[in-house]
């Protein structure tokens, strides 16, 4: 019962952080409908600014609360720049264009993003300082779950009631409601479009990077890979949810983390990777809209 | 002149770059040595750079949306260059003998070292024709497709070390094998659009390739199967050299061979009917199309070059093993497609030699290949989405009596 537990609240941590990825996804494709494939890359860009800047605050021998708190602020800080100057490069002058050409252009962004990384920093696994003490009063459960999982696990849904806060009450989050449904529509109601959008951007950028700080303190490794499969797995989730949904992301992305939590501590951990995309294959074929999704009416 | 507004522009966005990239490019840390290196020469290229760049990049949309604007009054799209020598019987002609003539001697001349990479550039070659058909004429994006290039790969060293096969008898069955594999991944994506199909075909690649990695009774795992055997010629085996003078041989003979068949399909019922779904699936629908079939021979016709592909790789290196099959091989291909042009058939062959030949003669760049190939996405799709060498759309003109109405 006990692994049943650990594995079950292991699905929820992993979950999470899919899920603060998988809001990013989610939200663009529900304004500009297209798969942001750099957005995995500005999780991990994320995860880098946070690891530079505790470097350089522990070597100025601050306090680790205070480290946490900077690091993660400067962190989110600059995933939302990059997120905001992605859009503004490879995205923007898209917008009338096929699909297919926004989606390579995105591969691309991806692709650029990750070698900058690369090259800039190294290739090399650097670790990551665990900056997430262990609470005393968890003692007692430490054997199913870990002070750092249940940061996580706050942490995520502090952002998801902000999120939904702002999505549904404010003046924002109406003109985004409003962008998704109809465009042109919204502009003609005197909504900036292209504000919206860098909002919009910016915002799964921010929950993408409080995403990154938090599984590379909890794992205590990160490349520049990192972000590319996690962006895959969050996109899944996404999809699995119904894409564009916010509470469907939110869904899916549990879903999937139990789904692997179970596979892998059931079945067998060679083949971790392979779970989610045989999942992804067995949803389009059967639900292609996802959990929650709408299905949509295709028109010439 | 330059005026002072956009000066002030560009003094803007260099700053925003120089923040951008502070902490990525300026700081590096050593966390084992716990070491912090400032390197503030990269800010001060940085800043230089994209004040520079900004410029241009202002300069290119600009023309951009000129070009726009003229197509949209209806005045005459000028063809480029490249399409006008294409046209042209007088320059194509001898353009293609003396082509020609290099690639049959091009052995001889060269050492045994450019024989090497040519018939990887060859390889390559044909695998960007056979995508081409997938993404470029029927606009399906598959991200995936060095999976079949795998499966092709590993037919030939499995069915050769457990049956003892020759070259000759697995060329085709590896083209056989990746058109099933095609088959079966186009069943359960029939129904996907767009995005979605690029996320589970790039999905399928990476199954493909953690079963080959994982499962090592069938595939030996990630030590892969050495001692392949090269082709024979009429039953004699040859020394290495003459081999790789033979394989060269077999590439071009390949190539043209892909060439002459992917080009009687573009201009065939189903090619039409390609192009129609990648224009639109609706309307493509309302034609009569069976959208179902259409997808499904493209991407089984397309897997099966990248089938053939493979055993071609297995033959010339010997040696196979999961780590030659990752999704930056399929993304390399993709940009091959998209460089050249997508759907046009000469775009995609010198797109090919451009992608697989400079890096390998610009070595000293060789570390900064796959940060060009992605700059080179975006800036393709942003400034020329058409390629280096657009494909033309047939265009049929109403030429009788005049007062004929403008708008066909």
């Amino acid at each position: 019962m006990d692994y049943f537990l650990e594995l079950f609240l292991g699905g929820l941590t992993r979950g999470s952080i899919y899920a603060l990825i998988a809001l990013g996804y989610t939200m663009v494709y529900g304004i500009i409908e297209l798969i942001n494939f750099a957005h995995g890359e500005i999780y991990m860009i994320g995860a880098f600014t946070a690891l530079i800047v505790i470097s350089v605050l522990t070597m100025m021998g601050m306090n680790t609360i205070a480290i946490l708190v900077i690091a993660g602020f400067i962190a989110v800080i600059y995933s939302c720049a990059y997120g905001y100057t992605v859009e503004k490069i490879a995205y923007k002058p898209l917008r009338r264009a096929p699909r297919l050409s926004a989606l390579i252009s995105a591969i691309g962004m991806s692709l650029f993003l990750q070698n900058y990384v690369l090259l800039a920093q190294t290739s090399d696994f650097l670790p990551f300082p665990n900056l997430i003490p262990d609470f005393t009063f968890m003692e007692p459960y430490a054997h199913i779950i870990s002070s750092a999982e249940v940061v996580i696990l706050i942490t995520t849904t502090i952002v998801m009631i902000l999120l939904t806060v702002l999505i549904k009450f404010t003046k924002m989050g109406k003109a985004m409601r409003a962008t998704s449904q109809d465009k042109d529509m919204a502009r003609l109601v005197g909504i900036d479009v292209d504000r919206v959008i860098s909002v919009t951007f910016v915002l799964g950028s921010a929950t993408a990077a409080i995403g990154g700080v938090l599984i590379a303190s909890h794992v205590g490794m990160i490349n520049f890979y990192i972000g590319f499969i996690a962006g895959i797995k969050a996109f899944v989730a996404a999809v699995l949810g119904g894409i564009g949904s916010i509470p469907g992301a939110v869904l899916g992305s549990f879903v999937l983390g139990w789904t692997e939590s179970f596979a892998t501590g059931y079945v067998s951990s060679d083949y971790e990777d392979v779970f989610a995309f045989v999942f992804l294959v067995l949803i389009l074929i059967f639900r292609p809209a996802g959990i929650l999704g709408r299905t949509e009416k295709h028109t010439v | 002149m330059i005026k002072f507004s956009e000066i002030k522009k560009s003094l803007w966005v260099s700053l925003w770059f120089m923040f951008l990239t502070f902490p990525v490019m300026v700081i590096r840390v050593n966390t084992i040595e716990n070491v912090i290196e400032w390197r503030w020469e990269n800010m001060i290229f940085i800043g230089v750079g994209s004040f520079l760049f900004s410029f241009v990049w202002r300069y290119l949309l600009k023309q951009k949306e000129y070009g726009l604007k003229r197509a949209e009054e209806g005045g005459d799209i000028r063809p480029s260059l490249a399409q006008r020598i294409l046209r042209d019987r007088k320059i194509f002609a001898p353009a293609l003998t003396v082509v020609g003539i290099f690639a049959l001697l091009f052995p001889y001349v060269f050492s045994l070292y450019q024989t090497n990479i040519m018939i990887s550039a060859l390889i390559f070659v044909m695998l960007g024709l056979g995508l081409n058909i997938v993404v470029g004429l029927a606009g399906l994006l598959d991200l995936g497709y060095v999976a079949f290039y795998a499966v092709g790969a590993y037919a030939y060293a499995l069915l050769n070390y457990h049956f003892g096969l020759s070259f000759w008898i697995l060329l085709p069955v590896g083209g056989a094998l990746g058109m099933l594999f095609g088959i079966l991944l186009g069943f359960p994506v029939l129904r996907l659009r767009g995005d979605y199909l690029a996320i589970v075909t790039l999905g399928f690649g990476e199954i493909i390739r953690l079963i080959l990695e994982n499962w090592n009774e069938f595939s030996f795992g990630p030590s892969g199967i050495s001692n392949i055997p090269r082709p024979s010629f009429f039953g004699m085996s040859l020394s290495v050299h003459d081999s790789t003078i033979f394989i060269y041989y077999i590439m071009i003979a390949l190539c043209i061979f892909t060439i002459f068949v992917v080009n009687r399909l573009q201009d065939s019922r189903i090619g039409r009917a390609w192009i129609a779904l990648r224009e639109d699936e609706v309307a493509c629908q309302a034609m009569g199309i069976d959208k179902a079939k259409t997808k499904l021979t493209a991407f089984a016709l397309g897997a099966t070059w990248a089938g053939m592909g493979g055993v071609m790789f297995a033959a010339k290196t010997t040696f196979v093993n999961p780590a030659s099959f990752t999704i930056w091989e399929s993304i390399i291909i993709l940009c091959i497609v998209v460089l050249g042009g997508m759907g046009s058939v000469v775009g995609v062959i010198i797109g090919a030699l451009i992608l697989i030949l400079l890096p390998e003669y610009l070595r000293a760049f060789s570390e900064y290949r796959m940060l060009m190939f992605g700059i080179l996405l975006v800036v393709m799709m942003v400034f020329r989405p058409g390629g280096i060498v657009s494909d033309v759309r047939r265009i049929y003109k109403f030429e009788g009596s005049g007062g004929a109405g403008k708008d066909a």
